[in-house]
């Protein structure tokens, strides 16, 4: 399957609404960081890793793992739509019994590692990429970060490991949407600058739009990095808007995990859909 | 010249091993240590991961003759479960080896979260635990890992005897498909299993049958108890021994067969007095109905941990012979004779 990038764009149009959707009903969710990530996870999940719902079980798939797991229902909504689960399943987040619980958990299908406490990601990731290096495998480790997140140190700890290895099957993203629950990560705890730190460190450094499919699909490009023989782990940092493509919650930090009223929930969807209105009077889905 | 360290066992204590025919074993930390390099050399899936720990590990000969196979992450706890967790997921079998102290405090919610949570079988190996760090002090003590670690769902916890329950666990780790928690110490030890012992993760093993009191120990300390029930015996008390090496999950048939044999029972253990094994046997007891007349919890007590050696600790709380001695005939002088 392949998408051109109108066309991928406009999926994500459809799966930020799925956002709003399942968080509204659950009453509960991480809108703003799910709808900065959403557009890279698209990318990932249509373009880039070579993982399927038939081949989820497979030693050589590429591997995803959230570290923002608090950015669940972008992962969820994409997962869904790739046919990891029924999207049906999603009534049931945050629910009684139910395993689409407010972080990523093995219990569903498709997803890689348990997370939700900060910092565990890149740790994890970098072992699953050594692992592929002890093994000859080609695949490769993604690992989402957001920057808040960053203040964590064990992912500096790791930062440090993944170079000392030469792990260039490694990619860590930063969702870099410069808020946090408290406000501006740089009044919080600044990290600024990041491509410097990651650099220091011993990665290679991509910085590009994270709202851009183009951009992104070219980041996370397999020929740019990995088997390029520069021996470095790539960081893309990309550069997001939280609550992206809703105009009253776009980098607005009371977003972070906030749930829209009915009004807002309505204002939401009708801008969602007048994007995707006049996409289809285009003849974009033609 | 250094001082020569203190011996863990009383002259008399040494003379009740010679009566008893026990042998001095060597450290469970090269037992481990060996054992693993063999598990390694059969299987080049098995890896190490250290924290600059292997020296403290005795895993140098591991490296040389193995180095694709041990990974070294530098002083990082957080980052060593971490990658261990991933490694795990990769399908590698996976013993992450540090210092029992720093492993579980600074890393505990490494082991809750990527390797207990999310279901990677790594086999989280605490080196130098409880007090065989004595003189280092409280940094270096791991008096709470037990406690720690019974509270988190998904993870066993094995806390070998001596060198045969130490190989045993090792061997038996490795073909885990959950977490798994092992620690010991550093200092040798008296092998208490013959060639006929067998090993099984979850069923205590039985060391003697008594029907005044009943030690229920694990881990460096059991020898102790081995050697008070004897030095009792020829007193003319009975008095049984159960190494309890798996002290999550508890086997609850083996303790409970335990108490009723005995009219009296004492836990012992390299490990707070609060939320270890003693704790875990008292709730047991409580909750089965099954209660002994009187019933210890012998370990370290929640005070500032006094300052020495292992030897020195462990005496200055009564884990010796002559400390569990004690410990029982004051126990015994209150039960009810029936």
């Amino acid at each position: 399957m392949s998408f051109t990038d109108r066309r991928l764009a406009l999926k994500s149009i459809r799966l930020r609404r799925r956002v709003l959707e399942i968080i509204k009903h659950a009453g509960a969710g991480h809108t703003g960081g799910s709808l900065s990530c959403l557009d890279i996870l698209n990318v990932l999940y249509n373009r880039v890793l070579r993982v399927s719902p038939e081949t989820f079980g497979d030693p050589d798939r590429d591997r995803y793992i959230q570290s923002k797991g608090h950015s669940v229902e972008a992962l969820y909504a994409v997962l869904a739509d790739r046919g990891f689960f029924p999207d049906s399943k999603l009534e049931t987040l945050c629910g009684y019994d139910s395993p689409f619980v407010g972080h990523p958990t093995r219990d569903v299908p498709g997803i890689e590692q348990n997370t939700g406490a900060l910092g565990h990601g890149l740790p994890i990731g970098v072992g699953t990429a050594i692992a592929g290096k002890l093994d000859g495998k080609d695949y490769r480790v993604f690992v989402l970060m957001g920057d808040g997140e960053l203040a964590e140190g064990s992912n500096w700890e790791a930062a440090m490991s993944a170079a000392h290895y030469d792990l260039d099957n490694l990619v860590a993203i930063v969702d870099h949407n410069t808020l946090q629950i408290t406000g501006r990560t740089r009044d919080v705890c600044s990290n600024e600058p990041l491509d410097e730190k990651f650099k220091s460190f011993g990665w290679e450094v991509k910085v590009v739009d994270g709202h851009s499919i183009p951009q992104l699909t070219d980041a996370f490009s397999p020929r740019d990095h990995a088997g390029s023989g520069t021996g470095k782990p790539l960081v893309v940092i990309a550069n997001t808007t939280k609550g992206k493509g809703i105009s009253f919650m776009e980098d607005v930090a009371k977003w972070h995990h906030g749930v829209p009223s009915d009004a807002e929930y309505d204002k939401a969807l009708k801008e969602l859909d007048a994007v995707l209105s006049k996409a289809e009077a285009e003849g974009a889905f033609a | 010249m250094s001082a020569p360290a203190p011996s863990m066992y009383s002259p008399e204590a040494a003379k009740v091993a010679e009566r008893l025919g026990l042998k001095m074993g060597r450290p469970n930390l090269e037992e481990f240590a060996d054992t693993l390099l063999a598990l390694a050399k059969e299987d080049r899936n098995v890896v190490v991961v250290t924290s600059d720990s292997r020296g403290s590990g005795k895993l140098g000969p591991f490296g040389q003759a193995l180095p694709k196979q041990i990974i070294e992450l530098g002083i990082a706890e957080q980052n060593l479960v971490g990658v261990a967790a991933g490694l795990a997921s990769a399908g590698k079998i996976v013993y992450a080896v540090s210092p029992a102290c720093f492993l579980t405090a600074r890393a505990l919610e490494q082991i809750k979260n990527d390797v207990a949570y999310s279901d990677n079988a790594v086999k989280v190996i605490g080196i130098s635990a409880g007090v065989s760090y004595g003189a280092l002090g409280s940094t270096h003590h791991s008096l709470h890992d037990l406690a720690a670690l019974r509270a988190i769902n998904n993870i066993e916890i094995v806390v070998p005897a001596d060198n045969f329950e130490t190989r045993e666990v090792i061997k038996a780790a490795a073909k885990r498909k959950h977490p798994i928690y092992i620690r010991f110490g550093k200092a040798p030890l008296y092998t208490l299993h013959g060639s006929g012992a067998s090993f099984d993760i979850g069923k205590a093993i039985r060391l003697r049958h008594g029907t005044d009191v009943t030690f229920i120990a694990t881990g460096e300390t059991v020898v102790h108890a081995l050697l008070a029930s004897e030095s009792l015996r020829e007193k003319g008390m009975s008095c049984g021994v159960l190494s309890v090496h798996t002290v999550k999950p508890l086997d609850a048939e083996s303790i409970l067969r335990a108490a009723r044999e005995s009219r009296a029972v004492i836990t012992v253990e390299e490990h707070m007095v609060h939320g270890g094994l003693g704790e875990a046997c008292a709730g047991l007891f409580l909750q089965s109905g099954t209660v002994p007349q009187k019933f210890r919890i012998v370990g370290i007590p929640d005070e500032h941990t006094v300052t020495g050696s292992q030897a020195d600790i462990f005496r200055h709380y009564g884990i010796s012979m002559e400390g569990l001695g004690a410990a029982a005939m004051k126990l015994l002088a209150r039960v009810t004779l029936s």
